[in-house]
């Protein structure tokens, strides 16, 4: 099962170390991390994704977040009324009988076309994990020069 | 003021009187202020053993241990010391030198990345890149260091940052927004224990390290005497609850006592105290003290819970929390615990702990540490190598101090005992300090003998020399069929090594000379290393093999 954590750290160099070495040192995988600033310029968030099945091994990680001196707070999203988002952008080769697939995609998903040249197209997505999902799965008609993601981000209700 | 100035100002702020430091490239500055400051500074010869010196140093008296070493080979050479005392909650501050900022990530001439390799093995470190962060970044060190869960802390120096300029500051106190142990256990929690203690027929307490951290000796003896449940000690732990008292059960686990484990297994109520339930206490977890609710007093969230599955989880500072418990408790409702401590005088009286004297007129190891403990009637710091030495030091000494009894339990540090001695006997020139080690261990440190000399530490060294690394030994012979790979040593003449380094050494081979010798050592006014010929495949027991459940013991069963 996959947890979505978030940690309010303070804003400063090798806190990023800290908590990425508190995973590796337990063989743990993070999915996905991604860090910003929040409104205080001293904080940073972390919402770092991670698929624990022992629920005791992520309360032991919880709790050895808390435990490092930069974390402020620590906060599982997996049980709480949440909002998530992850970031994709895809550059897609265009053609002419792409056109009108990418077109028609574009209106489905409420996508956005960021950039458009002779060549290519860059589709921007922002939504939730299993939209990105389902977007990726139709992209794979598509001639793609290059993919990116980003991690998941989340902010409670 | 100088960065360096700055430091060692800051350092005496903190009422920091000893360091134990190795010079190099990257601390020339720091040592040039040392060198007229009133702190006094011991050289070691190595800096693993600087490192347990500062150990040794603040497990003996509860200050701040200070070590110092340069940049790259130095500071790597610190990491088994700032390992040793991360896994003991020993408070430490490790000061490294580090070259110039600009030079940082250059693979620089002797640059290793300190934050880098110790930030699993320290509570917290630093890098400090500007001066003016100096002073504070200190004051948070030590901190961090002595407060909440002790540990060791980092502070790596750039060697520019140490020539640089500012103003020099003090702060009075530190506000760390994201550390705020908590010493109060939940007044909810306080009475749920005591409601179960009121019911319990079968109590027990494990006490370990955190009594004696946290100073809680006296707490602990006064709520065990008023609720008269019996104590069982970690070895962590040993010294926090006296060990001649009639509550007293002795050390749990591995190599404890047959009726600690037994009462463990039969207990319907388990309390710990500052103790995390290593897998060297609770053997086989499925049969844990099947029977017990357990409850779980510790200032470290993460120690709770951790592989135990408690009751009740009260997350506070061990004396604190003890002090709310005595001051909560109802005497007139507890029940009566007379056919429980019958129980435990059975099995008591049925297995205690023991040796046999026969055999081949060998000295017997256990014998040679009983007879410290007469001659010295307890009053030792006593310091410990690593290996079945050490077990038997824990068995066959009573500790009834804290602080009395100084070894590496977490990380079991070959190498640790007899350095910690020197920085143990720094600290407390009016104690006796001895260290009990093993032919394998004392070896690993063994140059230290040159900073005995060099400073005139008057401790004493206690060889139990039998030839072998006997702890893997006797693993070898109990489970790979005496297949001795690796563990027979062919060793020096250690008295001859001792005469070496201008330090008195002795060797006694026969046990009727034990009682003799030991009385010498201990009068001589000056260091002595004595080399004990003991039986050479005798075995700590009783022992419960890895895996195992703590009631299912080899030897010492009756
Ligand atoms: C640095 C280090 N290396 C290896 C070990 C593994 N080890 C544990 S006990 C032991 C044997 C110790 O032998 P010795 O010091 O002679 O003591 P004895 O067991 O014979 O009393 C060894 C090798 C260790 N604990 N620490």
């Amino acid at each position: 099962m996959k947890h979505t954590i978030q940690a309010l750290v303070e804003n400063k160099f090798g806190v990023l170390a800290r908590v990425a070495s508190l995973f590796s040192a337990r063989g743990y995988n993070i999915s996905s991390l991604a860090v910003g600033e929040t409104q205080d310029p001293t904080i940073s968030c972390m919402t770092i994704v991670v698929s624990a099945e022992d629920e005791r091994i992520l309360e032991q990680i919880k709790k050895q977040l808390h435990k490092l001196i930069d974390v402020i707070t620590v906060i599982d999203f997996t049980r709480r009324d949440h909002i998530d988002r992850e970031l994709l952008l895809a550059k897609v080769v265009k053609t002419k009988e792409s056109k009108a697939t990418i077109d028609k995609l574009i209106k489905a998903y409420d996508l956005k076309l960021t950039e458009e040249t002779g060549g290519y197209c860059i589709i921007e997505v922002s939504a939730e994990h299993h939209k990105i999902k389902e977007v990726l799965q139709s992209l794979k008609k598509f001639e793609l020069k290059e993919l990116v993601r980003t991690g998941r981000i989340a902010i409670s209700k | 003021m100088k960065g360096a100035k700055i430091l060692i100002e800051s350092l005496l702020k903190e009422g920091v009187e000893v360091i134990f430091g190795y010079p190099g490239g990257s601390v020339i500055p720091l040592f040039d202020s040392l060198y007229d400051s009133p702190i006094k500074l011991i050289v070691p010869r190595h800096e693993q053993a600087g490192a347990h010196m500062a150990d040794g140093y603040a497990r003996s008296t509860g200050k701040v241990g200070v070590c110092l070493a340069t940049s790259g080979p130095g500071a790597t050479n610190l990491t088994t010391g700032i390992a040793t005392a991360h896994m003991d909650s020993v408070s430490m501050v490790a000061i490294t030198g580090q070259v110039k900022n600009s030079l940082i990530g250059n693979d620089a001439f002797q640059e290793a990345d300190v934050t880098g390799i110790t930030r699993s093995i320290s509570k917290h470190n630093y890098l400090v890149k500007d001066v003016k962060d100096l002073a504070y970044t200190i004051k948070e060190a030590f901190y961090l260091a002595s407060s909440g869960r002790p540990g060791p802390v980092v502070i790596d120096l750039p060697v520019d940052v140490q020539m640089q300029d500012a103003k020099f500051d003090y702060f009075d106190k530190i506000e760390i927004r994201s550390y705020r142990p908590s010493h109060f256990g939940h007044a909810g929690q306080i009475k749920k224990i005591l409601k179960l203690i009121y019911s319990a027929k079968k109590p027990v307490l494990i006490t370990g390290g955190g009594i004696i951290i946290s100073g809680a000796n006296q707490e602990l003896l006064r709520f065990a005497e008023k609720t008269n449940i019996p104590v069982t000690t970690t070895f962590m732990g040993l010294g926090g609850f006296p060990s001649t008292h009639k509550l007293a059960l002795g050390m749990p686990g591995m190599h404890g006592t047959v009726y600690a484990n037994m009462a463990i297994t039969e207990s319907d109520l388990l309390i710990s105290v500052g103790s995390r339930f290593d897998d060297r206490v609770t053997g086989k977890l499925s049969e844990f003290a099947p029977k017990a609710k357990i409850v779980h007093i510790d200032i470290d969230p993460t120690s709770i819970s951790k592989n135990i599955n408690v009751d009740i989880p009260v997350v506070g500072d061990a004396k604190t929390v003890l002090e709310q418990l005595i001051e909560e408790l109802d005497e007139s409702k507890l029940s009566n615990l007379d056919s429980w401590h019958k129980n435990i005088e059975t099995w008591k009286k049925k297995n205690p702990l023991k040796y046999s004297q026969e055999k081949t007129g060998k000295i017997k190891p256990q014998y040679v540490i009983e007879e410290i403990y007469n001659q010295t009637k307890g009053g030792a710091i006593i310091v410990t190598e690593v290996g079945q030495h050490q077990m038997w030091a824990a068995q066959f000494y009573k500790y009834d101090y804290p602080r009395s009894f100084l070894s590496s339990g977490g990380l079991g540090t070959m190498g640790y005992g007899f350095p910690a001695a020197i920085g143990a006997k720094i600290a407390n020139s009016n104690k006796e300090v001895i260290v009990i080690a093993g032919d394998g261990s004392i070896q690993m440190n063994i140059q230290e003998l040159a900073t005995l000399s060099a400073y005139n530490v008057n401790i004493k060294i206690i060889i139990l020399n039998n030839n072998y690394l006997g702890m893997v030994r006797q693993w070898q012979e109990l489970f790979y069929d005496r297949r001795y790979s690796g563990t027979p040593l062919k060793n020096p003449d250690f008295v001859k090594v001792a005469e070496g380094y201008g330090i008195k050494g002795i060797r006694v081979k026969k046990p009727s000379d034990v009682k003799s010798a030991v009385k010498e050592i201990l009068s001589s006014k000056k260091p002595v290393l004595a080399d004990f010929w003991i039986e050479e495949e005798e075995n700590v027991f009783p022992m419960v093999p890895a895996g195992e459940a703590i009631n299912r013991m080899i030897g010492g069963m009756a």
